[in-house]
């Protein structure tokens, strides 16, 4: 069989995956701009230039101009940190959420099952758009509330995946080994069975980041995120199809912006279920 | 006059009277019970310190269940244990620590077993945490002890379970049964999964572990030959019971019970002399739910009359020291 090019050079292993490299190279790049947008923003986010509207990229504007005049790409960089924190907050508090309800309802099962799992239903049975909005129009715009509305709609997702694979972990003889030798139930839990779901949580968690900044794209974009002038990617996007039949630029900007994020962090997710199985990393006789 | 039969001298390790378990089958939308899988019906018997007592009977007949119940993994429905004088039963929190730290179990399934997740170190270490015994340095002491002994190199403690074979996985789970120095362990099939020549290996492991350790046995099994090779006694189980125990020696030689004489005689021989005495088929095995009335066995047994189906044979001892459920022998 021909071997790789990465294998002839012998990368180690976790190298060896496209989808892994790829994701965490977008990833980073973006959570690089960011992270540094004071430094690579080349104008203020608010200058407005009226007589350069929708100029197109040029030397001095890289990205072109919006509705307003304003840089395109310094919008963009500081708009990362506005849509990384909230889906990185929003996923955070879901996967811990979901993955302990997940957890206990799965492993103790009976009543507490019941009890859990039919809470979990009824966050289930509402439309989430509605739910979101609902929840954004009561306690009102902004960074953490967008944040909390998504973990309202999203936690049930881990929730039930983690109680799933909990079902069948639980079963297995290394569990019963542990109880057999008188392992307490938070061991059991958190040293048995929660690292052998890591696969599945990470991979929730990787497409839930990608998820929650659509979410927070849509909901910009419905007019129920951040209030401008914060330069959320959504609100450029769905200001920009006003003029979208003549300087469609605003808006291709934006939604590639959200498109290249989403996919890093799908690619990312997709490298990482792979990684993360202990079986990839080392090659062994099994 | 039962316990002078089954004890082996002097007092017991551990004594099982009476162990039950049902599993109930619960139907409909309110879950009402509407019956039960007697997997374990009402089994006795004793083992001895360094002893090995053999469990065999066929697939369903509920000796992995007897060993899970023992280790506390499916809770008992009726039944007593007495583990070295004190009653499991009715321990709680310290008491039962101190009592899971002396009976351990090996599983049939080599990779199932082991936490693929975790490597050899961790998982050997893990009893010796939950227990709180020694130091870090001297738990990883332990460990390469503990390696050393059932054949395992110590320079294998970083690895993971799925860079083992069967065989060697096995020793793990022998190793992590070992760490806490047990009276009794449990093994469930310990062999079936792996090859012939790693049987032997095994089986070879265990003896010299029994010898150097002093620890027993209660070793569940379909497989005669491995029962026969390592026992000391052999109990033969049959819908939740035990119909028969006895001597290994005694029980190869002859066994009394119409069921052990179908069990031993369905072992394939190399002696074509040596003829299945009947062939009552392994097809219809009655179901643990619905037992027959009687003796469990006489809807297979040639010597089944009427008595068998009015009356349930006792396990009484016999005049050659064996214990035996039949009316007819």
């Amino acid at each position: 069989m021909k071997k790789s090019l990465a294998r002839r050079i012998g990368l180690p292993p976790v190298l060896r995956n496209a989808s892994l490299l790829i994701g965490a190279a977008l990833t980073l790049t973006i959570v690089g701009l960011a992270v540094f947008a004071p430094l690579v923003a080349t104008h203020d986010l608010t200058q407005m230039d009226m007589t350069n509207r929708f100029s197109g990229p040029s030397a001095a504007h890289l990205l072109g101009t919006d509705n307003f005049g304003r840089d395109l790409w310094s919008r963009l960089v500081y708009g990362a940190r506005i849509s990384l924190s909230i889906s990185l907050i929003a996923v955070t508090a879901s996967a811990l959420i979901g993955t302990v309800v997940g957890l206990v309802a799965g492993y103790f099962g009976g009543w507490v099952d019941m009890v859990l799992m039919r809470i979990t239903d009824i966050f289930l049975g509402f439309p989430p758009l509605v739910l979101v909005l609902a929840i954004v129009a009561v306690m009102g715009p902004g960074l953490f509330n967008v944040a909390l509305s998504l973990v309202v709609v999203s936690w049930t997702e881990y929730a039930r995946v983690v109680r799933s694979t909990t079902l069948s972990l639980r079963e297995r003889n290394y569990v019963q080994a542990a109880q057999a030798l008188g392992a307490s139930s938070p061991r059991i839990l958190f040293r048995e069975i929660l690292p052998n779901s890591l696969g599945p949580i990470t991979v929730l968690a990787s497409l839930g980041l990608g998820t929650a900044i659509i979410w927070e794209s849509a909901l910009s974009f419905l007019g129920f995120g951040l209030p401008p002038p914060a330069p959320t990617w959504g609100w450029s996007l769905s200001y920009g199809t006003r003029f979208i039949r003549d300087e469609p630029w605003m808006s291709i900007i934006s939604g590639a912006a959200i498109m290249v994020t989403v996919l890093g962090f799908n690619l990312l997710g997709d490298g990482l279920r792979d990684v993360l199985d202990p079986r990839r990393l080392t090659r062994g006789k099994g | 006059m039962l316990d002078d039969a089954m004890a082996p001298p002097p007092a017991p390790l551990l004594s099982v009277r009476g162990l039950k378990v049902h599993f109930p089958i619960r139907q409909g939308v309110f879950q009402r019970q509407v019956g039960a899988v007697r997997a374990v019906d009402g089994v006795s018997f004793d083992i001895g310190r360094a002893e090995t007592l053999g469990l065999v009977g066929e697939s369903g007949c509920g000796k992995s269940t007897t060993g899970l119940a023992l280790t506390g993994l499916v809770p008992l429905t009726d039944g007593e244990v007495t583990f070295d004088g004190a009653r499991v039963g009715s321990e709680t929190g310290r008491d039962l620590a101190r009592f899971r730290q002396r009976m351990q179990i090996v599983f049939q399934d080599p990779f199932s077993s082991l936490n693929p997740r975790q490597r050899v170190r961790d998982i050997l270490r893990a009893p010796l945490e939950i227990h709180r015994i020694g130091t870090t340095a001297e738990r990883r002491e332990a460990v390469f002890a503990m390696m050393n002994r059932v054949g395992l190199r110590p320079d294998q403690a970083e690895n993971y379970p799925h860079q083992f074979s069967g065989g060697q996985r096995q020793r793990i789970g022998i190793a992590r049964a070992l760490m806490l120095n047990p009276d009794v362990i449990i093994c469930d099939e310990p062999v079936s999964a792996l090859d012939v020549s790693v049987q032997a290996q095994i089986l070879n492991l265990l003896e010299d572990l029994q010898d150097e350790l002093g620890v027993a046995f209660l070793f569940i099994s379909h497989d005669l030959g491995v029962v026969e090779h390592i026992s000391n006694r052999v109990a033969v189980m049959y819908l939740g019971k035990i119909v028969e125990m006895a001597r290994r020696e005694a029980l190869f030689a002859a066994p009394a019970h119409p069921y052990s004489e179908l069990l031993l005689g369905s072992t394939p021989s190399l002696d074509p002399r040596r003829r299945h005495r009947f062939s009552a088929g392994f097809e219809d095995v009655p179901s643990a739910t619905a037992k027959p009335s009687g003796c469990a066995f006489r809807t297979r047994c040639p010597l089944a009359d009427e008595r068998c189906r009015a009356e349930e044979p006792a396990l009484s001892p016999r005049a050659d020291g064996r214990l035996l459920a039949c009316h007819h022998r």
